[in-house]
C-alpha cells in the first residue's frame, strides 16, 4: 500500500492538557512515523503511513482526546512524503495567528492527590504537585504557546526526577508546565505581617495550630490569597468581619469533603457534581438548619461552600478541622491580593499571619460561584476553573466589549468563539479599573487580538464609557438591551423575544433608571413594550444603600402622612423630614423602573432591612423569608399608556402596607409579595404576545439569581406555552453584560 | 418708584439718577467718578491679566452673599489664581423690569465692600433694563484687570509626581447653600456660601514661599472638575484622602442625607494648590495665618496614572474613582 503522509492542524483547547503525549502515544501504537508541535494556533502533527491507519489515527484522536482537552476542527492536508524513522515531540514554534484555546486552572487530580497523600511519594505532603490533568494554567501563563519558558514557573529548574518525568512521554507530567517536586520547585513559607518568617519546618502545621487557636491567615491559593479562619467560632468570625469590613456579606466556606458538605447543607446529585468536579467553584447550597455560626451567613438561606481544590488546600484540613472560612484576599471592594508584595502592606491589620509562596500569580482569579436552579446550574460569578474557556456564539465580530461597571467582564471573540473575562469586581475603584485595563492588555497579547471597535454601556459616568473615549469606533448599547441580548447569544437563539430584564440599576433611554423592563427586542433593536411604574429615589445612589428611602418614597405617593411614616418606618423625624421635602421639591430624586429596587422597597415597609451593607441584601433577605405555603397574591393593575404597558404597583404596595399593619407575618408578606410579581410578569408577558405576537421569552438581570422567582417564574411561562430562554453558563447579572454587547453591536455593523 | 422700569434704561434722568444716587454713591472712585465713556488707567507695570465673568446665580441673594458679592469675588479670584494681583474692574447690569430697588442697592453696597477689601477700584460700568420676563432679575458681567508683578509669579517647574495637592479649607460650602435656597429646601442650617476674595491670601503666599506651581479656584463642578481638568492637562493622576479633606460637620451630613457629593459642589472662596512637595508643609503654615485658610490642609498627591484619573482614597481604605461627571449625578450603583 502506498504510504501517504499528512499535515493535521488541530485547534481547540490542545494545550497543556497532555495533548502531545495522546497524539505521541497514539501514533507509536498505530506505527506511525512523523511528530507533533505546539504552535500559537494549537497544534500541529505531521504523520505517514498507509491509508487506512491515518484514517484510524485521526478517529482516535477524536475519540479519545484527554479528559481537559475540547477539540473543535481538525483540518488536514497531503504533504510529500519524508521517511522519517520515527514519531518526536517537536520544540514549540511561534507564529503569529492564534486560534488557541486556553485550559482553565483545574483542581488537583486523585493521581496526584494519592501522590501527597502516600508517605512514600516523592511529592509527599508537597503543595506545588500537579499534572498534565490538574493544576493552574491560566494564571501562571504569561503568554502563548503554553511551554513552561512562558509560564511563572520558568525560574525554578527542574530536578533530574522532574526532568525525566517531563521529557517521558509516557509519564502523567509529561510536558506538564508546572512540574516540580520538593527538591527543585516552589517553596511554602509562613510569616507573621511583619514580614517575619516563622521559624519551623512544616508551615503548614502551624499553620494548622494557629487557625485553630482562632488566627485569621492569608493564605496564597492559585489565583491569589485568601483569608482563612476557624468557621465554628463566631467570635472568630466576628473579628474577620470587623477587619475585613464587611458586616454582613455571606462568608465562603472550605468544607474538607462532601460528607461534611452534607452535615451542614442539602445537597442534590447536580450539586454533589459541581462540588468535586474539576472546576471546584463556590456552590450555593441551602442551610441544613443553622449548625454552624450565625455571622456566616446572616439573613439569608444559604451557604457557599467549596471543596478544597488545591493540594495545599487538602493538606490544611489535617488534625481535625472540617470547615474553614474562605474569603478573598482584600478590604471589602478592594481587588484581591494575588501578589506578595502587596499582601502585608494591603492585609495589614486584617490578616495575623500569610501563609505564602515563591510561585507567582501571573493573572489573579477570583473562586467562581454558582448555583442550581430550575434543575440548571448557573454561574453567578464567573472566574477560576472557567475563564478562559470560549462560548461558541455565532455571527460575533472582531469587537471589544467593555461589559458595565459592576461585576465586571469583557468580552471579545474570534471565529465562532466568544472570550469573556473572569469577574473583575467593581470598577468605581481605581485599583480594579487598573486589573481591568491589564487584563484587555493581557488577553490581546495572549490571543494577538486587534479589535476593530469597542462596545460600552451608556451610562455617561461609567468607567468602562471612559475607557471607550480613548477608542476611535465605539458603539454604545443600552443596559437592559444588552442583558436580553446576553441570554440570547448563550442559547444561541436569533429571533424577536420579549425580554424581560429585572435588575437593579441601568440607564435607559429617557434618562431615567430602569430595571423592570419588558422589551421587545432581537439584536439589533429592542422597543420598550412595557416596564415597572416610575418611582422616586431620593439621595439617588444613597436610596440604593438605605431603602428606606425608597419606603418614604411609596408611602408618600401613597399620601400617608408625616407622622405615619415615621410610625410605620420607626426612622428619625429630621431625617423624614428631609426625605419628604425632596420628594415634594423633586430634588435629587431620580426616576426608577428598577425591579431591584422594588424588592428594596418592600424589604424596607415591613422593617426588614433599612440600610444595606452589600449588594442586593435586602433582595436576599426578602427571598429567603418567604414562606412558599401561601398562594395569595396583592392586587395591581397594568395600564395602557401610549404604546406601553405599565404596571401599577400602588395597589400591590397598599396591600402590603395593610398586611404589616395588622401584623401579617413577614414570612407571608415575602411569599405574596413574590407571587404578585410572577402573576403580573405572566401577565404582562400574554399581553405582549397578544399584541405582537412573540411567544419566545427571554430572561436576564441580575433580579434573576433569586431562585425562587426564576423557577416559578419558568414553570409559570411555560405552562401558558411560552418558549423560556435563561442565563445559566453566563451571569444573568450584569457579568453577562458583555456578551450582549458584542452581539448587539456585531448585528448593528452588519448595515 | 421703588422698582426698576424700562425708563431706568433709556439714557434720560432716571437713569442719571439711579447712576448717581446708588451706583456711584456706593462705587465710588477717583477713575469712575469722572464719568467718561472710557477710563484712562495709570501705567500696570507687569504682565497684564484680564478676566471676565458673568454671574446669573438663582437665587440672588443666598446665605453669605448675593450675586453681587459672587460676581466681584468670581472675577478677582480668576485673575488671583494666575498669580496676578488684581487691579480694576469693570461692571455690566442686566436688570429686569420690576427688581425692586431696595435689593439693586443691597447688591451693591455687598459690591463696594468685597472690592474694597479686594483692594480693586471699579473703572467703568453700564447699566441695561430688559422688559419682564426678558432676564431673571439680575444678570452681572464683571471684567478685571490684574497684573503679575515680578516678585510674584508661579512656579515654573512642571507638575511632577509627588507634588501635593492643598486646599484653604472647608469645600462644597456654596453649591450647598445655593442649591438649598434654589430648592426651598428651609431646614434649619447654618450652612453658608464662603464666598469670598483670596487675592489677600494668594499674595501673601506667592510673596512668603515658593514651589506653588499651579492653582485653581474650584468653583462650578466642585474640587472634583478642577482635579479632573489637571489630571488631564498635565497627563497625571491624583490621589486624595478623604480624611484630609476639610468638609464642616453638618455639610457632610446634609450631603449625605441628600445623596450629594461634596466634591462636586462649587466653591466661591477656594483655591486649590499644586505644589512641591518640599515646600507644602512651609506653605500651609503660612496659609492657616490668613483668615482664609485657617482650615488649609494638604489633601493630596499627584500619583503616577496614564489614565489621567482622580481617586479618592477613604476611610476604609477603598480607592474610588472620581470621575469627570458628564451629567448630574446619575444612580450608578446596582
Ligand atoms: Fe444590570
Ligand atoms: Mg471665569
Ligand atoms: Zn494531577
Ligand atoms: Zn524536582
Amino acid at each position: 500500500m502506498k504510504k501517504r503522509r499528512l499535515q493535521l492542524e488541530i485547534e481547540g483547547i490542545v494545550q497543556g492538557v497532555g495533548f502531545r503525549p495522546f497524539i505521541y502515544r497514539l501514533a507509536r501504537e498505530n506505527n506511525l512515523n512523523g511528530w507533533v508541535l505546539n504552535t500559537s494556533g494549537g497544534v500541529l502533527v505531521e504523520v505517514e503511513g498507509n491509508q487506512k491507519t491515518l484514517e484510524m489515527f485521526i478517529r482516535q484522536i477524536d475519540e479519545e482526546s484527554p479528559p481537559l482537552a475540547q477539540i473543535t476542527t481538525i483540518k488536514s492536508r497531503e504533504v510529500s512524503v519524508r521517511e522519517d524513522s520515527s514519531f518526536v515531540i517537536k520544540d514549540s514554534r511561534k507564529t503569529y495567528y492564534t486560534q488557541v484555546q486556553l485550559p482553565p486552572d483545574i483542581a488537583i487530580c486523585n493521581d496526584c492527590l494519592h501522590d501527597i497523600m502516600d508517605p512514600t511519594n516523592r511529592r509527599y505532603r508537597y503543595p506545588f504537585t500537579s499534572c498534565v490533568n490538574c493544576g493552574p494554567r491560566f494564571k501562571i501563563i504569561k503568554s502563548l504557546p503554553y511551554d513552561r519558558p512562558r509560564t511563572t514557573m520558568k525560574k525554578f529548574k527542574m530536578c533530574p526526577e522532574c526532568n525525566t518525568e517531563y521529557n517521558n512521554p509516557l509519564d502523567r507530567r509529561f510536558h506538564a508546565q508546572p512540574n516540580a517536586c520538593p527538591l527543585c520547585g516552589p517553596q511554602l513559607w509562613l510569616k507573621k505581617m511583619s514580614g517575619e518568617k516563622c521559624l519551623t519546618r512544616d508551615p503548614i502545621g502551624l499553620t494548622i495550630d494557629l487557625l485553630k487557636k482562632g488566627n485569621i491567615i492569608a493564605i496564597k491559593g492559585i489565583g491569589g490569597f485568601h483569608l482563612m479562619c476557624d468557621a465554628t467560632e463566631s467570635d472568630v468570625i466576628a473579628n474577620l468581619r470587623t477587619r475585613k469590613r464587611r458586616p454582613d456579606k455571606p462568608l465562603a466556606l472550605m468544607m474538607n469533603k462532601l460528607t461534611t458538605v452534607r452535615k451542614y447543607c442539602n445537597v442534590g446529585s447536580m450539586e454533589e457534581e459541581i462540588l468535586t468536579g474539576i472546576r471546584r467553584p463556590i456552590v450555593l447550597l441551602d442551610k441544613k438548619g443553622e449548625k454552624l455560626p450565625r455571622n456566616i451567613a446572616p439573613g439569608i438561606r444559604y451557604y457557599g461552600v467549596m471543596l478544597p481544590y488545591t493540594p495545599l488546600h487538602y493538606l490544611l484540613f489535617d488534625k481535625g478541622i472540617e470547615v474553614l472560612i474562605a474569603t478573598s484576599g482584600n478590604v471589602s471592594g478592594n481587588p484581591l491580593e494575588y501578589q506578595n508584595g502587596g499582601v502585608f502592606e494591603n492585609l495589614k491589620g486584617i490578616a495575623d499571619y500569610v501563609l505564602g509562596h515563591n510561585r507567582e500569580i501571573y493573572v489573579p482569579v477570583d473562586d467562581s460561584v454558582v448555583r442550581v436552579v430550575g434543575g440548571k446550574k448557573r454561574v453567578i460569578r464567573r472566574a477560576r476553573g472557567y475563564v478562559p474557556q470560549p462560548l461558541m456564539v455565532g455571527g460575533l465580530d472582531n469587537g471589544l466589549a467593555l461589559g458595565g461597571d459592576q461585576k465586571n467582564t469583557f468580552c471579545f471573540a474570534r471565529n465562532k468563539y466568544a472570550f469573556i473575562s473572569q469577574y473583575l469586581g467593581d470598577l468605581g475603584n481605581i485599583d480594579n479599573y487598573n486589573n481591568f485595563k491589564l487584563m484587555i492588555d493581557h488577553f490581546k497579547e495572549l490571543y494577538k487580538i486587534k479589535p476593530d471597535f469597542v462596545v460600552h454601556d451608556l451610562h455617561p459616568d461609567y468607567q468602562t464609557t471612559y475607557y471607550a473615549s480613548f477608542y476611535g469606533d465605539k458603539i454604545g448599547v443600552q443596559h437592559h438591551h444588552a442583558h436580553i441580548a446576553s441570554c440570547m447569544a448563550e442559547n444561541n437563539i436569533d429571533e424577536k423575544v420579549i425580554g424581560l430584564a429585572f435588575d437593579g440599576t441601568g440607564l435607559g433611554n429617557d434618562g431615567n433608571i430602569w430595571g423592570g423592563e419588558f422589551l421587545i427586542c432581537d439584536f439589533k433593536d429592542f422597543k420598550r413594550g412595557g416596564h415597572l411604574n416610575y418611582m422616586k429615589m431620593p439621595g439617588g445612589d444613597m436610596a440604593i444603600k438605605e431603602p428606606w428611602r425608597l419606603a418614604v418614597s411609596y408611602l408618600n405617593r401613597l399620601r400617608y402622612d408625616k407622622a405615619d411614616i415615621i410610625n410605620l418606618l420607626r426612622i428619625d423625624e429630621v431625617e423624614a423630614d428631609i426625605i419628604l421635602k425632596m420628594l415634594n421639591k423633586g430634588f435629587n430624586c431620580p426616576e426608577t423602573s428598577s425591579m431591584g429596587r422594588l424588592f428594596d422597597t418592600v424589604a424596607a415597609l415591613i422593617g426588614l432591612r433599612k440600610r444595606i451593607t452589600y449588594q442586593a441584601q435586602a433582595a436576599l433577605e426578602l427571598e429567603s423569608i418567604a414562606d412558599n405555603n401561601t398562594e395569595e397574591i396583592y392586587h395591581v393593575s397594568i395600564e395602557e399608556k401610549g404604546q406601553k404597558y405599565v404596571v401599577n404597583t400602588d395597589p400591590m404596595m397598599g396591600g402590603i402596607i395593610s398586611d404589616h399593619k395588622k401584623g401579617v407575618k413577614r414570612s407571608i408578606i415575602s411569599s405574596k409579595f413574590h407571587n404578585t410579581v410572577i402573576a403580573f410578569t405572566l401577565e404582562m408577558c400574554r399581553l405582549i404576545r397578544h399584541k405582537y405576537g412573540i411567544n419566545s421569552v427571554a430572561l436576564s438581570g441580575g433580579v434573576f439569581q433569586n431562585k425562587l422567582l426564576l423557577e416559578m417564574l419558568c414553570a409559570g411561562l411555560k405552562e401558558q406555552n411560552f418558549k423560556v430562554y435563561s442565563q445559566a453558563k453566563i451571569p444573568c447579572n450584569d457579568s453577562g453584560l458583555s456578551l450582549g454587547q458584542l452581539a448587539i453591536a456585531s448585528n448593528r455593523r452588519k448595515d | 418708584m421703588n422698582t426698576i422700569s424700562l425708563a431706568h434704561g433709556n439714557g434720560g434722568k432716571m437713569m442719571e439718577d439711579l447712576i448717581d444716587n446708588l451706583f456711584l454713591k456706593y462705587l465710588n472712585n477717583d477713575i469712575i467718578n469722572k464719568k467718561d465713556d472710557a477710563s484712562p488707567v495709570p501705567e500696570i507695570k507687569g504682565v497684564p491679566v484680564i478676566s471676565t465673568d458673568t454671574f446669573v446665580v438663582d437665587p440672588i441673594f443666598f446665605p453669605g452673599g448675593n450675586i453681587g458679592k459672587l460676581s466681584i469675588c468670581g472675577t478677582v479670584n480668576d485673575l488671583a489664581v494666575t498669580g496676578a494681583i488684581p487691579l480694576y474692574l469693570t461692571v455690566g447690569f442686566i436688570l429686569e423690569e420690576g427688581l425692586p430697588i431696595k435689593h439693586l442697592e443691597k447688591i451693591i453696597i455687598s459690591m463696594a465692600e468685597v472690592s474694597r477689601e479686594a483692594n480693586v477700584k471699579i473703572v467703568a460700568g453700564d447699566t441695561k433694563v430688559v422688559e419682564r420676563g426678558k432676564g431673571d432679575k439680575i444678570f452681572i458681567n464683571t471684567t478685571g484687570v490684574g497684573m503679575i508683578g515680578d516678585k510674584l509669579k508661579l512656579s515654573d517647574e512642571n507638575i511632577k509626581l509627588g507634588d501635593k495637592v492643598i486646599i484653604n479649607g472647608s469645600i462644597a460650602e456654596h453649591g450647598l447653600a445655593i442649591l438649598m435656597e434654589r430648592n426651598q429646601m428651609d431646614f434649619s442650617t447654618s450652612i453658608k456660601s464662603d464666598c469670598c476674595t483670596l487675592s489677600d491670601l494668594i499674595v501673601t503666599l506667592l510673596s512668603e514661599t515658593n514651589g506653588i506651581k499651579f492653582m485653581r479656584d474650584p468653583t462650578r463642578g466642585g474640587m472634583a472638575t478642577v482635579l479632573n481638568e489637571i489630571a488631564t492637562r498635565y497627563n497625571v493622576g491624583i490621589e486624595i484622602e478623604e480624611e484630609k479633606v476639610p468638609l464642616g460637620d453638618e455639610i457632610k451630613s446634609l450631603c449625605k442625607i441628600l445623596g450629594l457629593d461634596p466634591l462636586y459642589l462649587a466653591n466661591e472662596g477656594k483655591v486649590l494648590i499644586i505644589a512641591d512637595r518640599e515646600k507644602s508643609e512651609k506653605i500651609v503654615d503660612i496659609m492657616r495665618r490668613h483668615p482664609y485658610g485657617r482650615n488649609s490642609s494638604i489633601i493630596g498627591t499627584i500619583v503616577d496614572n496614564n489614565d489621567q484619573q482622580v481617586y479618592l482614597k477613604t476611610r476604609i481604605g477603598g480607592k474610588r474613582i472620581i470621575t469627570k461627571l458628564m451629567h448630574d449625578m446619575l444612580p450608578r450603583i446596582c
